[in-house]
C-alpha cells in the first residue's frame, strides 16, 4: 500500500457545484489515479448523502469531462494549485434503453406526422393525413379512439400540462380540444387562423393549474392566445411579417415566438405586449427549445416518482412550481436556443438581454430541431446533414456528433435521464445514441418510409415513431 | 396531289355552298346510324379492329363527360391532399424523391424481375476481331500474339503490369475509366459514381474478366452517396447498372441503376 502511495502522486481536489458554491473546503488530498466511482463517495459524504448516494460525474472548469480517472482524462495536471472539479448530480433513476419495436398500430390511413406522449407517460395521441386524431392505450397497445373533427391533416398536437385534455389543429386552420379519456370534443371549434396551424402551446401548469390558456401559431404570421373553456380569443399577438413556425410558453409569463422573418419575439402573455425582438438569424428559423421545456411539460408529474398526479389542484401548481424553480437553479435561468435555415444556432438569454449568448456553428445542412436535456445541460440539434450534433447546454459549446443516419434527420427526443437521445430521419431508421460514449447505441429500423415524428415518454419506458409509412410504432427496452 | 390549296382558296373566294350548315347537320345525326350499319356490318379482322378502335373511342369520351360534370360540380366536401406531411417540411419544397427505396419487397421484387428484365435487353455482341487488335511483337515483327483492347476497360486500383514478355492484353490507359454517370430511373437524376467492378459483359466472359466496358455491359457502381438504405437498416454501398451507350466513342459512360 505504501508503495502504490508513493508511486501516484497526490493532488488537491475541491468540489464546486454548477452555482459556484464551494463543497469541502480548501482542498482535499487524493490520489492523482483516483476514479470517478471514488469521487462520487466522496462527493457524496460531503453532501451528507451518502446513506443513499446520487450519481455524480464530474467535469473541470473548462467543461471537460472526467473518465475513468483524473491522470486518464487531463493532459496536463498542476500539483501546485487545487484542481476545481464541478459536481453535476444526474438523474437518481435510470431509462433502460429502448432496443426493439413493440408494436407497430396500424390504423391511421394517411402518414403520421405527429404522436406525443402525454405529460404523466400514460397516453399516447397522434395526428395524421387521413384528418383524424387517435388516441392511444399504451398498456395493451390498441387504439382508444378516433377523434374525428378536422377536415385537413392534422399537423400538430399538444396535450396539456394535466394530461386531461388535448388540442389538435389541422392545416384548414382550427383547433379542436378533445378529452383526453373519452375522446370526445370538448368545446367548439377554435377558427381564427387563415393559414395552417405551426404549433401549439399550452400555459404553464404552475402559472394556471387548469390549463384554459393555449397558443397558437399560424402560417399567416398571428399567433392567438385562446380561452378553451370559452372557445374564444383571448388576445392575438401580430408583428411576424412572415410565418411562425415555433412557439413556446415560458415560465416566466412570456411567449417565445421564431418565424421564417428570421426574427424570435418574445410576447409578455398577460398583455400581449411583444417585450423583445431578437435578430442574428439569416434565414428562416425552424425552432425554438427552452431548457425548462422538460420542467414545464412534465409539470406536476415526478418521473422519479412514477408520475402521480397530486390530489388536489394546488397541490399540482405547487409541484409544478416546485419542479420549475428546481430546473431554473441548475440551469441558471430560462435560456433560448433557436435553430434556423442558416446552417447554425443561437442561444439566448431572453429575459435579461436581446444580445446572444453564442452562435453555435458547425452544421453543414439546415438545422430542424433542437432540443434540451431534461437536465438543461445538453442541447441536441437535429440536421438535414444527417447528423446530430450535441452542445453544452450552458455556454452552447460543441461537444460531440453523432453521425450514422444517411438521410436528413427530422427529430430527436431524450430520455428523461439525460443518458440517451432518439433521433429519426428520412432513411426510415431510428437510431439511440448514448451520451457517456457520444455514439451510437442501438439502431431501430422497421419502418417503411421516412420517419417524421419522434417522441420518448416522459417516465421513459417507451418511444413511439410515427411516419409516411402509415404505421405508429412503439418501441421498449 | 394537289400542289396548292386550291379547296381553301376556293371557299375564300366563293364561300360554301349555302346549304352547307344544313347538310352538315344530317350528316352528324346520321352518323350515329351510320356508325352501327358498319358496326353490324363487319365481319372478321376487320370487325375486330374496328370494335377496339371504337371502344377506346369510347372510354376517351366517358372520361372527357366525366371531367365535365366535376368542373361544373359545386364541391363543398373538399378532400385533403394526399401524402402528408409535418408542418417542418410544408414549406420546403418536395424533392422528387422516389419514395423510399428501401421497401424490402419492393426491391427484392424488382431485384428478382432485374436479373431478366434489364434497360437493354438485346446487346449487340462485340467480336473478338472488333475488341482487340493485334500488336506485332517480336525483333522482325512477326509475332502477333499480343492484342491491344480498343474497348474502355475498367482496371482494378490493385492492379500492376506483368513484364511486356507475359503481357497478352494491353490496356491502354487512356481508355481506362474510374467513374460513370448513373441514372436512377425514379428519381431521374444522374450521379457521378465511382465504379466498383465490371459485372456482366454479355458478349463473353473474357470481356468480363479483362474488365472492357460495352454498351449493355453490367456494372457495379458505389452508390453510397445516394444514402439507400435497406429494410434491416443497412446502408447500401454496391448496386448494378448497365451501360446505355457507346463508351469508346464517347468518352464517359453513361449507365442505369438497375433497381
Amino acid at each position: 500500500m505504501t508503495e502504490e502511495e508513493s508511486t501516484s502522486p497526490q493532488i488537491s481536489v475541491s468540489f464546486v457545484s454548477e452555482d459556484a458554491n464551494e463543497l469541502g473546503g480548501s482542498g482535499i488530498l487524493v490520489p492523482v489515479d483516483i476514479s470517478t466511482n471514488q469521487l462520487q463517495i466522496l462527493c457524496n459524504q460531503l453532501l451528507g448523502s451518502s446513506d443513499d448516494p446520487v450519481p455524480i460525474s464530474f467535469f473541470t472548469q473548462d467543461g471537460s469531462e472526467i473518465v475513468d480517472n483524473i491522470r486518464k482524462s487531463l493532459k496536463e495536471i498542476d500539483f501546485e494549485t487545487t484542481l476545481k472539479l464541478v459536481y453535476q448530480p444526474q438523474a437518481v433513476f435510470r431509462v433502460r434503453p429502448v432496443t426493439r419495436c413493440s408494436a407497430s398500430i396500424p390504423g391511421h390511413g394517411e402518414p403520421v406526422i405527429s404522436a406525443q406522449f402525454s405529460p404523466d407517460g400514460r397516453g399516447l395521441a397522434s395526428g395524421s393525413g387521413d384528418q383524424t386524431m387517435r388516441i392511444w392505450d399504451i398498456e395493451l397497445e390498441l387504439p382508444l379512439h378516433t377523434c374525428k373533427a378536422h377536415k385537413n391533416w392534422v399537423l400538430s398536437i399538444a396535450w396539456s400540462p394535466d394530461a386531461t385534455k388535448i388540442a389538435s389543429a389541422c392545416k384548414n386552420g382550427e383547433i379542436c380540444i378533445w378529452d383526453a379519456k373519452t375522446g370526445q370534443q370538448v368545446g367548439k371549434t377554435l377558427k381564427r387562423h387563415k393559414q395552417w396551424i405551426t404549433s401549439l402551446a399550452w400555459q404553464p401548469m404552475h402559472r394556471d393549474a387548469t390549463c384554459r390558456l393555449l397558443a397558437s401559431s399560424g402560417k399567416d404570421g398571428n399567433i392567438f392566445i385562446w380561452d378553451t373553456v370559452k372557445g374564444t380569443v383571448v388576445r392575438c399577438l401580430s408583428g411576424h411579417t412572415a410565418s411562425v413556425t415555433c412557439l413556446r410558453w415560458g415560465g416566466e409569463g412570456l411567449i417565445y415566438s421564431g418565424s421564417q422573418d428570421r426574427t424570435v419575439k418574445m410576447w409578455r402573455a398577460d398583455d400581449g405586449v411583444m417585450c423583445r425582438n431578437m435578430t442574428g438569424h439569416a434565414h428562416w428559423i425552424n425552432t425554438l427549445a427552452l431548457n425548462t421545456d422538460y420542467a414545464l411539460r412534465t409539470s406536476c408529474f415526478e418521473p422519479s416518482k412514477r408520475c402521480i398526479k397530486p390530489e388536489t389542484v394546488e397541490d399540482c401548481q405547487k409541484v409544478a412550481q416546485q419542479r420549475y424553480d428546481a430546473a431554473i437553479k441548475i440551469a441558471g435561468g430560462e435560456r433560448l436556443v433557436s435553430g434556423s435555415d442558416d446552417f447554425t444556432l443561437f442561444m439566448w438569454n431572453p429575459k435579461e438581454t436581446k444580445q446572444s449568448i453564442n452562435r453555435m456553428t458547425g452544421h453543414m445542412q439546415l438545422v430542424n430541431q433542437v432540443v434540451f436535456s431534461p437536465d438543461t445541460r445538453y442541447i441536441a440539434s437535429a440536421s438535414f446533414d444527417k447528423s446530430v450534433k450535441l452542445w453544452c447546454g450552458r455556454t452552447g459549446k460543441y461537444i460531440a456528433s453523432f453521425r450514422g443516419h444517411v438521410g436528413p434527420v427530422y427529430q430527436v427526443a431524450w430520455s428523461a435521464d439525460s443518458r440517451l437521445l432518439v433521433s429519426g430521419s428520412a432513411d426510415s431508421t431510428l437510431k439511440v445514441f448514448e451520451l457517456k460514449t457520444k455514439s451510437l447505441y442501438y439502431d431501430l429500423p422497421g419502418h417503411g418510409d421516412e420517419v417524421f415524428t419522434v417522441d420518448w415518454s416522459p417516465e421513459g419506458t417507451k418511444v413511439v415513431s410515427g411516419g409516411k409509412d402509415k404505421v405508429l410504432k412503439l418501441w421498449r427496452q | 396531289m394537289p400542289q396548292n390549296e386550291h379547296i381553301e382558296l376556293h371557299r375564300k373566294r366563293h364561300g360554301r355552298r349555302l346549304d352547307y350548315e344544313e347538310r352538315q347537320r344530317k350528316k352528324l345525326a346520321r352518323a350515329a346510324h351510320d356508325r352501327s350499319q358498319m358496326a353490324k356490318t363487319l365481319r372478321g379482322h376487320k370487325a375486330k379492329l374496328y370494335h377496339k378502335k371504337r371502344y377506346s373511342e369510347k372510354v376517351e369520351m366517358r372520361k372527357l363527360l366525366k371531367q365535365h360534370e366535376e368542373k361544373e360540380q359545386k364541391n363543398t366536401v373538399e378532400q385533403p391532399d394526399k401524402g402528408a406531411v409535418p408542418a417542418y417540411l410544408l414549406d420546403r419544397q418536395q424533392q422528387t424523391s422516389g419514395t423510399v427505396l428501401s421497401n424490402m419487397i419492393k426491391q427484392k421484387r424488382k431485384q428478382k424481375a432485374g436479373k431478366f428484365n434489364v434497360p437493354i435487353p438485346q446487346v449487340r455482341a462485340v467480336s473478338d476481331a472488333e475488341a482487340f487488335k493485334v500488336v506485332k511483337t517480336g525483333k522482325t515483327n512477326r509475332k502477333g500474339w499480343k492484342r491491344m483492347v480498343t474497348k474502355v476497360t475498367f482496371v482494378g486500383e490493385s492492379f500492376t503490369r506483368k513484364p511486356a514478355k507475359f503481357e497478352r492484353f494491353i490496356r491502354p490507359m487512356g481508355l481506362r475509366f474510374k467513374k460513370a454517370h448513373v441514372t436512377h430511373p425514379e428519381l431521374q437524376t444522374t450521379f457521378h459514381l465511382p465504379i466498383v467492378g465490371v459485372k456482366k459483359n454479355p458478349s463473353s466472359q473474357m470481356y468480363t474478366s479483362l474488365g472492357v466496358i460495352t454498351k449493355g455491359t453490367i456494372i457495379e457502381v458505389n452508390v453510397s452517396e445516394l444514402g439507400m438504405v435497406t429494410q434491416g437498416g443497412k446502408v447500401v454501398w454496391g448496386k448494378f447498372a448497365q451501360v446505355t451507350n457507346n463508351p469508346e466513342n464517347d468518352g464517359c459512360i453513361n449507365a442505369v441503376l438497375l433497381i
